[in-house]
């Protein structure tokens, strides 16, 4: 299925899935935040959770009240960008995660680092990069060892661990999926006879790891948009 | 036939690496993630913060309400211990005033009672007085009348001159006086 086949726009699979999980997140909380009262009925209340949980859980536990609100848009928006493509890969149909292509994963963490540099810069003009890559209060030789440590570790390694622990944990949630079931339509109804009750036993491990899956985005999601809110106090610190 | 599946499985997934990004997905997910950043920052958050700041308006004037109606409840208990204690106090004066009125009303009707009963002993005091009088005057001239009768009859002369009789009657009288007068005298002395 492509759309645009060769061009920069080319539409696939994929793609369309992530476009169903963009419409999913505008729906559900264009609807539930429509007629908001000050009594949440239930679907408002549910809404209200999964906001709040980000405000409140993530933002402002490790940024505070008011850097919590200045980036809560970019935490908030990574959540459950994260969370609504991790969670199409155990939806039928759809069958595999808008997050196991490293597109989405790059470029979010492309966003969680350009998000806690420009934190950094904002707080501490001039001072971020010197003080991120020589950390006060070491002694001046150890910079040797110190320097390249940091520069590596906050500069090159954050993004690609970012990009590389979503990406396979829904790239291998999706293969153990495809495996499992696959195997059970194998012994089910290629194989037959005796194997048929390895089928059973396959299809049992399919849905137990479907539920693990869904335990897995909702992780993913948590840590992605946590780690980004630990770089930008990271780099919000006074140290710096 | 496992093997033979996985690696096919496997082989599907690999037909190009992984980790290799390609530019239709770098754009499309850039485009998700804008979407989506602008939906959340213009519209959703937006709209949350209101319902926050309106439900914590919402909860502080409710609790202000409440503040207040302790406040009134507490004033009207208060007030009414006050006329409570008011209406204690009156009820004691009534009857404290109650109990001196009993006993002045008491007082005064003995007192009453008191003068009435002399009133009556004097009444009856005077009126024997006045008839032991009369029984005195009536029997003086009755003894009198009787006497001459007598003694007209025993000397045949008849004593009815008024003047002469009445003297003659006065000084027997007298002399009847004077001898028991003399004779309370020495049994007096006697004794």
């Amino acid at each position: 299925m492509l759309l645009f086949a060769g061009s920069p726009f080319e539409i696939n699979r994929i793609m369309l899935i992530r476009f169903i999980a963009v419409l999913a997140i505008v729906l559900i909380f264009w609807l539930g935040t429509r007629k908001m009262r000050i009594v949440p009925r239930r679907f408002q209340s549910l809404v209200e959770m999964g906001l709040d949980f980000v405000r409140v859980n993530i933002a402002e536990d490790l940024l505070g009240k008011k850097d919590g609100r200045r980036f809560l848009p970019i935490l908030t928006t990574i959540f459950f960008m994260v969370l609504f493509m991790n969670l199409t890969g155990i939806i039928p149909l759809l069958n595999i995660a808008g997050t196991s292509v490293i597109g989405v994963p790059l470029v979010l963490a492309v966003v969680s680092y350009v998000t806690f540099i420009y934190a950094g810069v904002r707080k501490h003009p001039g001072a971020f990069f010197k003080n991120s890559l020589f950390p006060p209060g070491v002694p001046k030789p150890i910079y040797i060892i110190v320097a390249p440590i940091e520069l590596v570790s906050t500069f090159v390694l954050r993004p690609i661990t970012l990009t590389l622990r979503l990406l396979m944990n829904m790239v291998v949630g999706h293969l153990l999926l495809v495996l499992f079931f696959s195997a059970t339509s194998f012994f089910l109804f290629t194989a037959g006879g005796w194997f048929s009750l390895f089928g059973i036993g396959t299809l049992a491990f399919g849905f137990v790891f479907t539920l693990f899956e869904i335990l897995v985005a909702v992780l993913q999601a948590y840590v992605f948009s946590l780690l980004t809110a630990v770089y930008i106090q990271l780099a919000l610190a006074e140290e710096h | 036939m496992l093997q033979a599946l996985s690696t096919s499985v496997i082989a599907a997934e690999a037909t190009h690496n992984p980790i290799a990004p390609e530019t239709p997905d770098l754009v499309w997910g850039a485009v998700c993630f804008v979407v989506l950043l602008v939906f959340f920052w213009r519209a959703i958050l937006p709209r949350m913060k209101k319902l926050l700041d309106e439900r914590g308006e919402a909860i502080e004037g409710n609790i202000e309400k409440a503040d207040v109606a302790q406040r009134e409840a507490e004033a009207v208990l208060e007030q009414y211990t006050a006329q409570l204690a008011d209406a204690r106090v009156e009820a004691g004066t009534i009857r404290d005033q109650a109990r001196t009125d009993g006993q002045r009303i008491l007082a005064e009707l003995k007192e009453q009672a008191t003068t009435e009963a002399a009133r009556i002993a004097a009444n009856a005091q005077s009126q024997i007085e006045a008839e032991r009088q009369a029984a005195v005057v009536s029997l003086r001239s009755e003894v009198g009348s009787l006497a001459i009768d007598l003694a007209s009859g025993v000397i045949g002369e008849s004593l009815t001159d008024d003047t002469r009789s009445a003297a003659i009657v006065d000084r027997f009288l007298h002399d009847l006086e004077a001898r028991d007068l003399e004779a309370s005298d020495s049994k007096a002395v006697s004794s």
